[in-house]
């Protein structure tokens, strides 16, 4: 019989390799699950898991998809660390992109290099103020960041809507629900000549970088970590358990805005009812899948962007319907949680004493 | 004239209120074993698809209200897995469950997205149910009885019966529960298992009730709306019927406006409100709370393990 007995620390090797073994459970299980709703399982799998990586045409695609996930990623997994749950990335990313094309659509007329930087700026501070609410809120009244923050996501995809419909919309737009293009001082550099890759896949990078510094190297990264795992000794030690939340808070909400920005003066290039495809949400899995680690989150987002690209891809090849892509990450996302229990638990096959 | 618009905007006001309140009450039930399922809204939405699916198959509602159930009931089973015996973080878990209910319903109903299917009707005999005042009372369908023998049914188990006494002793201090001799992670299973099954006849209520038709992501957020009752409830049943009547309340307004045409409010305004509300009761309960920290169960979304 299967014997369990719990590690007094966690499995490093494990710690590592249960990703691998979620995606291979993943695939296995999504053959399984397509085949069942009577579409070609095998090649979905494929389509959707191999077909990004084994494609060069298809990298670029990975790099613009993978960005916004890993920086909403970064700033979400920091505030996990502390037991800070903002599960509303996804306003806080729809704000941001608000944000940045307000003073776009004030600067539509003007040229200059200050224009993009204005408008990351505001990217920023517009989800950091979406994010200031739940923390306030928490901070102060002891009311959950998990429901403040996720209801402020409808009201954020709301107002959106109401902007591009109203006040916003395109006068030159024959009508559709949608504002201004941006021009080419309020659009993101592209860094590679002639392809998608823009200016924010290194700016994901460096941030990765950043936040894996600020994690092992800081008084602020360390203080994060002991408020999240041992609060009382938190107390104890001087570690304000309210800046805390307050500081993980506006990091990932700031986070979140920016990467909206770049969606929207990137990719976009305006905004769109179409513009929230729920990043916010699947960063929460990439936060997972990396082990809530700056560096594992880069792997994260590059697993979960291909698995857009290949969604897209198995559309055509299997027919797979668009939805299939969303249940495909929460399958990866069951699966990390449940190999997590390799990490913390040592199962050995033992046979019965006779 | 005017009595028959109250009378149907009381029907319209009791049809709101009671997906909610399904969910919620089976919610409440979750968390007072001290299980924090934020799968809600993920479970609600696999039995709108399930109990759509089978009654458009079969053509039977009644049939289509136990898919609703069982589905609801199957999907609350992959968290328990998870979340009790796997010990896997119940806030994660909770967040799984709500991404793959979305992701799984809308690739279910991808292929009955605009279908139609005959409407889950009222139980009483037409000479009641179609009364032109007696309907506010006897013209509902089956799922609204349920919910108000629900409220009164949890709240005399949770605090006259002797299970209900394990349960909540399961909720406040597993510990000393399993100390005691009870099994902790059964009980939870069970309280799980309820919650799911009501969460999924409170999305059904949507496919297969308020709109008989299949839409992607119809529940709306609803299933968090449940989750933020609770909170409000402090946890007991008799509060979270006026909640989600309140929040009923604020829904139905939400619907006269647009239907009314108000035009100095925009639709997507309006759209807000119920967000905006839950936000705004979740705060006032906060202000309003004397002591501690809102009477929610002492054990509740904290793993338990008898090893």
């Amino acid at each position: 019989m299967l014997e369990w007995r719990r590690r007094r620390e966690p499995s490093l090797p494990m710690l590592a390799l249960s990703p691998l073994i979620a995606i291979a459970l993943t695939m296995a299980l999504g053959m399984i699950v397509f085949t069942a709703m009577g579409y070609d399982g095998f090649h979905a799998v494929g389509s959707i898991f191999l077909t990004p990586f084994l494609e060069p045409q298809r990298w670029a695609d990975i790099g613009v998809k993978a960005a916004p996930l890993v920086m909403i990623a970064l700033g979400l997994a920091i505030g996990f660390r502390a037991n800070v749950w903002n599960i509303g990335a996804e306003g806080q990313y729809v704000m941001g992109a608000i944000a940045g094309t307000g003073v776009a659509l004030l600067t539509y007329q003007m040229t200059g290099w200050w224009i993009l930087p204005a408008m990351v700026l505001a990217g920023i501070l517009g989800g950091m103020a979406w994010a200031a609410i739940p923390a306030f809120l928490r901070v102060r009244l002891q009311v959950s960041e998990i429901l403040t923050s996720l209801m402020l996501t409808y009201v954020a995809v709301q107002f959106l809507y109401f902007l591009v419909r109203g006040p916003w919309k395109d006068p030159d737009g024959f009508n559709f629900p949608q504002t201004r293009m941006f021009t080419a001082d309020q659009t993101l550099p592209t860094v590679l000549e002639g392809t998608l890759v823009h200016l924010g896949i290194p700016a994901a990078l460096l941030l990765a970088l950043v936040a894996w510094l600020l994690m092992e190297k800081t008084t602020a990264g360390y203080a994060v970590k002991v408020v999240g795992l041992a609060p009382a000794a938190a107390r104890h030690g001087g570690f304000s358990a309210e800046r805390t939340t307050w500081a993980t808070m506006l990091l990932s909400g700031g986070l979140a805005g920016l990467a909206g920005l770049f969606e929207a003066a990137g990719p976009f290039g305006q905004l769109t009812p179409q513009f929230p495809i729920g990043y916010g949400f699947t960063a929460i899995i990439v936060a997972f899948l990396g082990r809530l680690h700056p560096l594992g989150i880069v792997f994260g987002g590059i697993v979960l962007a291909a698995t857009y690209v290949g969604g897209e891809i198995a559309q055509s090849t299997v027919r797979l319907p668009q939805a299939a892509t969303g249940m495909f990450q929460a399958l990866l996302l069951f699966m990390l949680l449940a190999t997590d229990v390799l990490v913390r638990w040592r199962i050995s096959w033992k046979r019965r004493a006779a | 004239m005017t009595s028959a618009i109250l009378v149907s905007i009381l029907m319209t006001l009791v049809a709101a209120s009671t997906p909610i309140l399904l969910a919620a009450l089976g919610e409440l039930v979750a968390e007072k074993a001290g299980v924090l399922n934020l799968g809600v809204e993920g479970m609600m939405l696999c039995g709108a698809v399930a109990g759509f699916a089978v009654a458009f198959s079969s053509g039977s509602t009644t049939l289509g209200l136990f898919a609703a159930l069982l589905a609801g009931v199957a999907t609350a089973m992959v968290f328990a897995v998870l979340a009790l015996s796997l010990n896997a973080n119940q806030v994660a878990t909770g967040l799984a469950l709500t991404i793959f209910g979305i992701g799984a319903s809308s690739l279910i109903g991808a292929g009955f997205v605009g279908r139609t299917i005959p409407r889950l009707g009222p139980i009483f005999p037409a000479a009641l149910s179609e009364h032109p005042w007696l309907r506010v009372v006897f013209g509902h369908d089956i799922l609204v009885y349920l919910s108000l023998a629900l409220v009164i049914g949890i709240g005399f188990f949770l605090r006259r019966t002797r299970p209900g006494l394990i349960l909540r002793a399961v909720g406040e201090n597993d510990a000393s529960a399993h100390a005691i001799g009870y099994p902790v992670i059964a009980i939870r299973y069970a309280a799980v298992a309820f919650g799911g099954a009501l969460a999924g006849l409170g999305g059904a209520y949507f496919s297969l009730a308020l709109t008989p038709m299949w839409a992607d992501r119809l529940t709306a957020g609803r299933g968090w709306i449940a989750l933020a009752l609770v909170v409000f409830s402090a946890w007991r049943p008799g509060r979270l019927l006026v909640g989600a009547y309140l929040f009923g309340a604020v829904a139905t307004l939400e619907l006269q406006a647009k239907a009314a045409g108000v035009s100095f409010l925009a639709p997507e305004v309006l759209a807000m409100a119920p967000y905006l509300a839950t936000i705004a009761v979740l705060t006032m309960m906060s202000l309003g709370r004397r002591t501690g920290r809102l009477d929610a169960p002492a054990c509740l979304g904290k793993p338990f393990s008898a090893v």
